[in-house]
């Protein structure tokens, strides 16, 4: 039961941690509530769906389908991640302390809730297809264990829930001066570690080179399956063993958003 | 963006090497071979194939690879070129039993 609950628990967490930091980061834009839900529950009927079509998937592509599949879901959220990011910049402190500009903001916000619902659909795709597989593997499962394994899953699946909790409140309370650099921070390297990921499924994938492989190895100073290791992986995509493609992808992927951020922000003198 | 997409556009042409390969098979969540010798230095062909009728996770934080592979399903993932060594993997869904080691030399 504790085994399945673990699983289940890290499966679902990234998802999890993503939906709690965008629905801070998106706290006060209109119809806030129903993009996030339908979004969520996007993501778990298309979850089933591919769960049900992973076999099909991995033998497309010469059987790369599955690396091709999972780095385009990862690709299209990087895109969104740095779209929000610079949307951010440019409409975040505005739409914060005034009330005036709310009506273009609320407006021009929609579509931005629209976009990121589809980055939640996707998030909850991904992770939720593997969670639903694994739960299904131990539903097919014979014993006696099944119902333990499975109500461990639910546990798992209600920690991880909880986990994304902690963060939106966690995040709610930061105050509003810091409020966006500390949001568009954490998307920054969130957006950048996906980039890493979909470097690796690409070369897991024999799409791209390695380039230099391992560029590093860190797995003595810091291993994957740590605490820390695991907390960095999924917030700022540590690796502890990087190929070097992947280091590119990453680095990349952060200085464009970067300066993304940079030149769209409002040129106004800030109050102090 | 644009970077990223010129740096997956530069190599197309990654796989016109001729692969070696090497299987793995899953029955009774465990690994056959569950010693695997590979060549160092040289990119290696993994086929995984599933004969148990519940999915399972290849993964290996050594190897920095993760897969699926659907009951009764069949995968392939490219490891290496790899230092010589060994590198462990298992079965994410069945970590007590699913375990094995490639070993490159």
């Amino acid at each position: 039961m504790f085994g399945s609950a673990i699983i289940v628990f890290r499966e679902s967490l990234e998802a999890a941690l993503l939906i709690g930091i965008i629905a801070a980061a998106t706290r006060g834009l209109t119809g806030r509530n129903l993009w996030l839900a339908i979004g969520i529950g996007a993501g778990l009927g298309g979850a089933l769906v591919v769960a049900g079509l992973t076999e099909t998937i991995a033998e497309m592509a010469e059987g790369a389908g599955q690396e091709l599949f999972n780095a385009a879901i990862l690709g299209i959220a990087v895109l969104m991640l740095g779209w929000h990011n610079i949307w951010m910049a440019t409409h975040g402190r505005e739409m914060a302390a005034q009330a005036k500009s709310m009506g273009h903001a609320v407006k021009s916000g929609q579509r931005e809730m629209s976009a990121l619902a589809i980055l939640i659909a996707l998030a909850v795709l991904r992770e939720g297809s593997e969670t639903a597989l694994f739960l299904y593997g131990l539903a097919a499962g014979d014993g006696s264990s099944r119902v333990s394994m499975l109500s461990g899953g639910l546990l798992g699946l209600a920690a991880g829930i909880g986990a994304g909790w902690v963060l939106y409140s966690g995040l709610a309370r930061i105050p509003l001066r810091h409020f966006f650099t500390v949001t568009s921070a954490l998307i920054l390297f969130l957006a950048a570690g996906m980039a890493g990921q979909m470097a690796r499924l690409l070369i897991q994938g024999d799409l791209i080179r390695p380039l230099a492989s391992p560029l590093w190895d860190s797995s003595s100073l810091l291993p994957m399956d740590s605490f820390l290791g695991n907390l960095l992986h999924i917030f700022a995509g540590y690796e502890a063993r990087p190929s070097g493609m992947q280091v590119l992808f990453y680095a990349l992927t952060f200085l464009v958003i970067l300066f993304g951020m940079r030149w769209s922000r409002p040129r106004i003198p800030q109050a102090t | 963006m644009k970077a990223l997409v010129l740096a997956c556009l530069m190599f197309p042409l990654a796989s016109l090497a001729a692969d070696l390969e090497a299987t793995l098979t899953i029955k009774d969540h465990q690994f056959t071979p569950s010693e695997l010798k590979v060549p160092a230095g040289k990119k290696v062909k993994l086929l995984v194939s599933n004969l148990d009728s519940t999915p399972e996770e290849f993964e290996s934080h050594e190897l920095n690879r993760e897969k699926l592979v659907a009951g009764n399903g069949k995968v392939t993932i490219y490891v290496g070129p790899l230092a010589p060594g060994k590198y462990p993997f298992y079965g994410e869904f069945h970590d007590k039993t699913a375990r094995g080691v490639i070993v490159a030399e």
